[in-house]
């Protein structure tokens, strides 16, 4: 559950203020398929960078599974990072020397697991995502969809409740974002909450909740009946 | 996050830039290196030196004639006093009971012939206790006879070097030589132990001292060779020698003496200092290889700065990333360091083949010290990549910006 009430965040550019939240608040259910669209500058990735507790607003409340997280201390915030949240990147983000089982694992090593539990957690996540036959190929030898799902999988290991993507189909072709999105319904309907920022019409409309941004504000907040 | 997880990822981050890495650990190998091989040559020196004054004898004090002034110069090579330095002042030092051998010396240039063949040499007059003071081991025959240093004897114990000159490959031992125009029949020959203290032991011949100043026509001794009973006995020694001669010369303090151990320690201090010194010089190496660690991992960081975003994202605390920066300065430094100690093995092997007389080894605190000290220059100047990575606002250090 994400409970944010009257977040604000501004940022000096130059001798403007700029506002790219202005005093948001918006509940999330737990489950959630929400799509956050709007053009540029309008605040879109400042409020998934919120939610992905990378930046702490400069004001307002942020209650993530009932833990208010804006007066928690940087440490305590990348642990609910760690175990709570899993995020997906447009330009991917993985590590070019390590292979896609490592890149994978990567989020384990950081939370001081077990290394034969995470030699177990790893192969049931490339059999789930389709990438066993890849999994010591490293990045660069690897077509772009296989280099998001590697990202995917690196964003589920720890099994978090909640996945943020920003842009997770820019850098990719109408075929490979296809599938990458079909992936991320497929985990959203398993019960992780999705979040999508993207600019794509097509790939915004397919959330059954969708929130338009401009000015650091929701515009409007769609939510299709539930059936 | 696991140890061996830790090291096996900075490890990873090393062999991942490959010539950044390589030229790293040559700067810091080289830098380690430099510090070993110079201490080591300062050493060897030390050695050196200290195993040039042990052949000279040990526990010894050397009596000249001639007073230097307390105003300094150098001691007086001849004797530049009225009184001579004589064998009865040499015998009455034996009276002292922390003397425990005495050699009384003449020593004059004089040719030395054996058939037609003729050669100039130093030639020195000595006592039977002479061989002993000065470690001097014969190859063959026997030393000088102990009679009573007035007496004369036509004998001589004669260096390597000069029987083959003379002789060749003859048979030497109870031939007669001439020296001057006395004809003295060699009895002993000194081993093939080399120089001492520049002066060639192969290139002499060795006569009673009586024969000596009648062959130079010199009553004064050039030099008493005093043995001290011990190491603590060398001072009273050395005051109880110079009240007898004072005694004799009717209360004149005309002798300089030489304690050889006060000699030894001061070079050994001053090349101790000097290892220090150069070990020193060679330290300022190792300081720069860390500034090149630094100048490195700086690279690195702004380089990895998306990767640092997502290790933040991924749930990894400031410190955590902090610790990993430096993991990887210190295993860089380490590596280099390792390196380096072998590669001054490898040198100091090489110097001790091409120059087998100088005995050059690294002391042991030479590695450990510098390993040591690689390993502090690779932590402190990781600290500020470190900080710098682990401070990366990971909005920012994501998105490029």
């Amino acid at each position: 559950m994400i409970e944010l009430s009257d977040i604000s965040r501004s940022f000096a550019v130059g001798d403007e203020v700029v506002h790219a939240l202005d005093r948001v608040t918006l509940t999330i259910p737990d489950g959630d398929y929400v799509s956050v669209m709007g053009p540029s500058g309008s605040g879109k990735s400042t409020l998934l960078n919120a939610l992905g507790l990378l930046d702490r607003p400069d004001d307002g409340s942020y209650r993530l599974n009932d833990v208010e997280t804006t007066q928690l201390a940087e440490e305590h915030r990348a642990a609910l990072r760690r175990d709570h949240i899993g995020f997906i990147f447009q330009a991917f983000h993985l590590i070019p020397r390590l292979s896609a089982a490592d890149n994978i694992g990567l989020p384990m090593i950081l939370a001081g697991i077990d290394p034969k539990e995470r030699r177990t957690r790893i192969d049931e996540v490339l059999a789930a995502l389709d990438l066993s036959e890849r999994a010591n190929h490293r990045p660069d030898q690897l077509s772009g969809g296989q280099r998001q799902r590697v990202a995917i999988g690196r964003a589920i290991v720890m099994r978090p409740d909640l996945l943020l993507a920003d842009e997770p189909t820019g850098n990719l072709d109408q075929h490979a974002g296809g599938e990458v999105i079909a992936l991320l319904e497929k985990l959203n309907a398993s019960g992780i909450t999705l979040i999508i920022v993207t600019h794509d019409p097509d790939i915004g409309s397919r959330a059954n909740r969708r929130i338009r941004m401009v000015d650091g504000r929701i515009e409007s907040d769609q939510t299709d009946a539930h059936d | 996050m696991r140890t061996t997880d830790q090291l096996h990822f900075a490890s990873l981050s090393l062999t991942g830039a490959r010539t950044r890495t390589l030229l790293m650990l040559l700067a810091m190998s080289v830098g380690v290196a430099s510090v070993i091989i110079l201490t080591a040559l300062g050493e060897g020196a030390r050695r050196y030196v200290v195993d040039e004054f042990a052949q000279l004898g040990t526990h010894l004090l050397i009596m000249l004639p001639g007073r230097s002034e307390t105003t300094g110069g150098a001691p007086p090579l001849f004797g530049a006093t009225p009184r001579d330095l004589t064998l009865a002042d040499a015998q009455a030092l034996l009276r002292e009971p922390s003397i425990v051998k005495v050699a009384p010396l003449s020593v004059g240039n004089a040719p030395v012939s054996y058939g037609s063949r003729e050669r100039e040499v130093t030639v020195i007059g000595a006592t039977a206790d002479f061989f002993p003071i000065r470690h001097i081991r014969l190859g063959s025959g026997q030393p000088l006879p102990l009679i009573d240093p007035e007496r004369t004897l036509n004998v001589a114990v004669i260096g390597a070097e000069l029987r083959q000159e003379l002789f060749g490959s003859q048979a030497t031992l109870g031939k007669w030589i001439r020296i001057n125009d006395r004809r003295f029949r060699v009895i002993g020959i000194i081993s093939e132990s080399g120089e001492s203290l520049g002066q060639d032991l192969g290139d002499m011949a060795v006569i009673p001292v009586a024969s000596a100043q009648a062959l130079f026509n010199a009553p004064s001794l050039f030099r008493v060779l005093i043995q001290a009973r011990s190491e603590g006995d060398i001072k009273r020694a050395e005051r109880a020698a110079r009240d007898i001669i004072r005694a004799r010369h009717d209360g004149e303090d005309d002798v300089t003496i030489i304690a050889q151990d006060a000699l030894l320690s001061t070079f050994d201090d001053i090349l101790r200092a000097l290892t220090f010194t150069v070990g020193g010089i060679g330290a300022i190496s190792l300081a720069v290889a860390g500034i090149l660690i630094m100048n490195i991992m700086l690279v690195a960081v702004s380089q990895r700065v998306s990767e640092i975003g997502l290790l933040k994202a991924l749930g990894a605390p400031e410190r955590r990333v902090l610790r990993l920066f430096l993991i990887e300065s210190v295993l860089l430094a380490g590596a280099g360091a390792l390196l380096g100690v072998l590669l001054s093995f490898l040198v100091i092997l090489g110097l001790g083949h091409a120059f087998p007389s100088f005995p050059i080894t690294a002391p042991l605190w030479a590695p450990l010290a510098a390993v040591g000290v690689a390993l502090f220059t690779g932590l402190l100047f990781g600290v500020l990549p470190a900080r710098r990575a682990a401070r990366l606002d990971p909005v920012r250090a994501l998105t490029g910006r």
